[in-house]
């Protein structure tokens, strides 16, 4: 297991590192002079020009730059935002608690409805259960997310009046920041109104980022417990007299769960991308509508840092799941 | 009153325009304690009058029986809460492809434990304890560490082995081997198959012995069943059959045994195939393939007459001497 896992974080370097390259790379691929564009159309006289090269670090030979920016993302300096003069990392780990507490909800609501979904299928293979099961998970893998969520919120929040707008939580609660997480601050403060609040606020959003996963576990679900009810080992488990329930979940799920917790995986990476669009449908304060603001801003430090933090994400997210993968599967963690 | 009793067993495949009846109208008993040999080439419908059989023969695939009784309960038809409490317990299957037969995902301890939780009181440490001792009792070495083994750590020969205690852990009434040694080594083969016999006689299973190696048959078994293109065409005491074989199909069986003891995957003695789904012949199902031959055997189908000491599907039957009995 030792081996395994440090076979793996071995793997996990040199993807970082090719990150950081690409990254590093930006600033470099803009077409013009950095600090004009970042600047915009301003007049900026010569002394401020060289200070601000000097200030980027842009009047150094490129491998050093590279160097030095390696060694400062390391620290976990990515420089300032142009906006608000704030360091990048310290904006970003303030709104980021925001994203993961979507996307966390968001995965809650796909992995169970597309597991359950994709089980339902295939167990009634052919029927009508399948292919009605099937119908919605095609729809939903196809629904423009902007639209989709519009839709829901005409209905529930502006018709039926159930689900709030937008934003994280009701202004009129001052919940005081520990995790940033607000579904555990509410409940550390003891304010039961405020955690209702928080979860009124996060049903829509979670629905709308969640449900291009959910469309691909349940697909990916389906096909994977097609696939394991035909082996040998099912027929075994049927010959032992084992119940319909223990041969579908103990049996089969456990072997169809190899490549579904793959996909799970990389839906993480869909997932943040589509928290950026959901962010702004919900006007949700993460790094999605952050990110989207900076590029139209075009706040370059933020955008740099940005992508590097959440590519980073998803490579540490990527491992977890690798690492999970060899936890459920056996062969994998005595591979030599 | 037989062990296990069937009468008129068929199972189709196929759409109900164009139904393909694998298996047709088998009759077969087994006493308790008896082994009976089943053999045919592939193809015959062996292993699918068995599956049939353990209820494991699902959608669109239909079963149908005039009797399968075992132990005095008629299994067709019982509910299937029911059924899975004789099946795996009373009546249990090893296949031939022990490796891919035990799931990946779980050790050895788990799996055996697993059937003795289903079918037992034990409980508790109780379960590890009789698991380790099925494990000793399939003479597999280091038996307390293999508990904790994966199935990808097993050799094919120890994961038979592993199957067949899984399949004797709870005292089976009758044991059903469906080639459990075809899919191993030539040298591990025969070690499977001795274990096997030894339990047989020690437990006093009934056992349905499915197998291409007719010299295991003939050695050990006390009846012999042939089957061809899903049916049976011979049912004999092992005492006459391999003397005064009385199914042309049967003869041809035997006939290629000196050629290659092992295996008789296809036969050189008769030329062709099993005929399958599309190919099945009017009358005899053997008429193609028959050295013997009659007009009236390529439009009557025939029935399974008495012969000897023996039953076969035969208009006309082989003497003594092996010739057939045209008139
Ligand atoms: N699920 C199924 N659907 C359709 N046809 C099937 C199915 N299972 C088996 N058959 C067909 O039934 C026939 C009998 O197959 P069976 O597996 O019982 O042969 P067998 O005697 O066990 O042969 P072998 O010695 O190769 O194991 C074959 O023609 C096979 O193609
Ligand atoms: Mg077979």
């Amino acid at each position: 297991m030792i081996r395994f896992l440090l076979r793996r974080i071995g793997v996990v370097i040199p993807t970082f590192l090719g990150i950081t390259l690409l990254s590093f790379s930006l600033i470099h691929m803009i077409p013009g002079d950095p600090i004009l564009v970042m600047m915009g159309e301003r007049h900026i006289d010569p002394e401020f020009y060289k200070l601000a090269m000097h200030n980027l670090g842009l009047d150094q030979p490129l491998y050093l730059q590279y160097w030095h920016y390696l060694v400062n993302a390391l620290h976990g300096n990515l420089g300032l935002s142009v906006r608000s003069q704030v360091p990048v990392m310290q904006e970003f780990l303030a709104l980021f608690p925001a994203t993961v507490e979507l996307s966390f909800c968001a995965m809650l609501f796909a992995v169970p409805v597309g597991l359950a979904a994709g089980m339902i299928a295939a167990m009634r293979r052919g029927k009508v259960a399948d292919h009605g099961v099937m119908g919605i998970a095609l729809t939903g893998y196809s629904m423009p997310i902007f639209w989709w969520g519009l839709m829901l919120i005409m209905l529930f929040s502006v018709k039926l009046g159930w689900t709030p707008v937008s934003g994280r939580i009701d202004l009129l609660y001052d919940i005081q920041p520990v995790t940033g997480l607000l579904l555990v601050d509410s409940l550390l403060a003891h304010d039961m109104d405020a955690f209702k609040s928080v979860v009124m606020h996060l049903i829509l959003p979670s629905i709308v980022l969640g449900t291009i996963p959910m469309a691909v576990i349940a697909r990916m679900t389906r096909s994977a417990m097609l696939e394991v009810l035909r082996e040998d080992y099912i027929r075994t488990a049927r010959a032992k007299g084992l119940s319909m329930a223990r041969i579908v979940l103990i049996h089969a799920l456990r072997n169809a769960l190899m490549p579904v917790v793959t996909v799970i995986g990389l839906q993480v990476g869909t997932l943040l991308a589509g928290a950026v669009l959901t962010e702004s449908i919900f006007s949700w304060p993460g790094v999605g509508s952050w990110l989207i603001n900076a590029i139209g801003a075009r706040d370059y430090p933020v955008v740099q840092g940005g992508i590097l933090l959440i590519a980073t994400l998803i490579i540490l997210v990527n491992l977890l799941v690798d690492i999970l993968y060899g936890v459920i599967n056996p062969r994998i963690r005595h591979a030599r | 009153m037989a062990l296990l009793e069937i009468n008129k067993l068929s199972v189709e495949f196929g759409s109900a325009a164009h139904p393909f009846r694998a298996v047709s109208n088998v009759d077969l008993s087994v006493d308790a304690g008896d082994i009976v040999g089943v053999v045919g080439e592939s193809g015959s419908g062996k292993s699918v009058t068995m599956l049939a059989l353990m209820g494991l023969i699902d959608a669109p695939g239909r079963v149908t029986a005039d009797a399968l009784n075992f132990d005095g309960k008629p299994l067709l038809n019982m509910k299937p809460a029911q059924k899975r409490q004789i099946v795996g317990r009373d009546i249990s299957m090893i296949f031939q492809d022990a490796l891919t037969s035990l799931n990946p995902a779980y050790t050895v301890g788990f799996q055996l434990i697993e059937t003795l939780r289903q079918h037992t009181p034990l409980r508790g440490d109780a379960l590890k304890q009789r698991a380790l001792e099925l494990l000793e009792l399939v003479e597999i070495p280091d038996a307390k560490s293999r508990l904790n083994a994966y199935p990808h750590q097993l050799s094919g020969g120890m994961s038979q082995r592993v199957m067949i205690a899984i399949a004797i852990a709870c005292n089976p009434k009758l044991l059903i081997a469906d080639e459990p040694t075809t899919a191993l080594d030539v040298t591990v083969q025969q070690q499977i198959m001795e274990l096997l016999l030894n339990l047989q006689k020690s437990q006093g299973m009934g056992l349905i012995l499915i197998t291409h190696d007719l010299a295991v048959v003939a050695e050990v078994a006390q009846h012999v069943v042939v089957m061809y293109a899903g049916e049976v065409v011979e049912k004999s005491p092992v005492t006459e059959i391999f003397d005064r074989p009385r199914h042309p199909y049967t003869q041809a069986l035997l006939a290629s045994i000196p050629e290659h003891s092992k295996g008789a995957e296809r036969l050189h003695t008769l030329p062709g195939v099993v005929p399958g789904q599309y190919d099945r012949p009017s009358g005899c199902l053997l008429s193609p393939r028959c050295p013997y031959v009659q007009d009236r055997c390529r439009t009557e189908h025939p029935d399974l007459y008495p012969a000897g000491a023996a039953v076969a599907r035969c208009f006309y039957a082989l003497d003594d001497a092996g010739r057939p009995t045209h008139v």
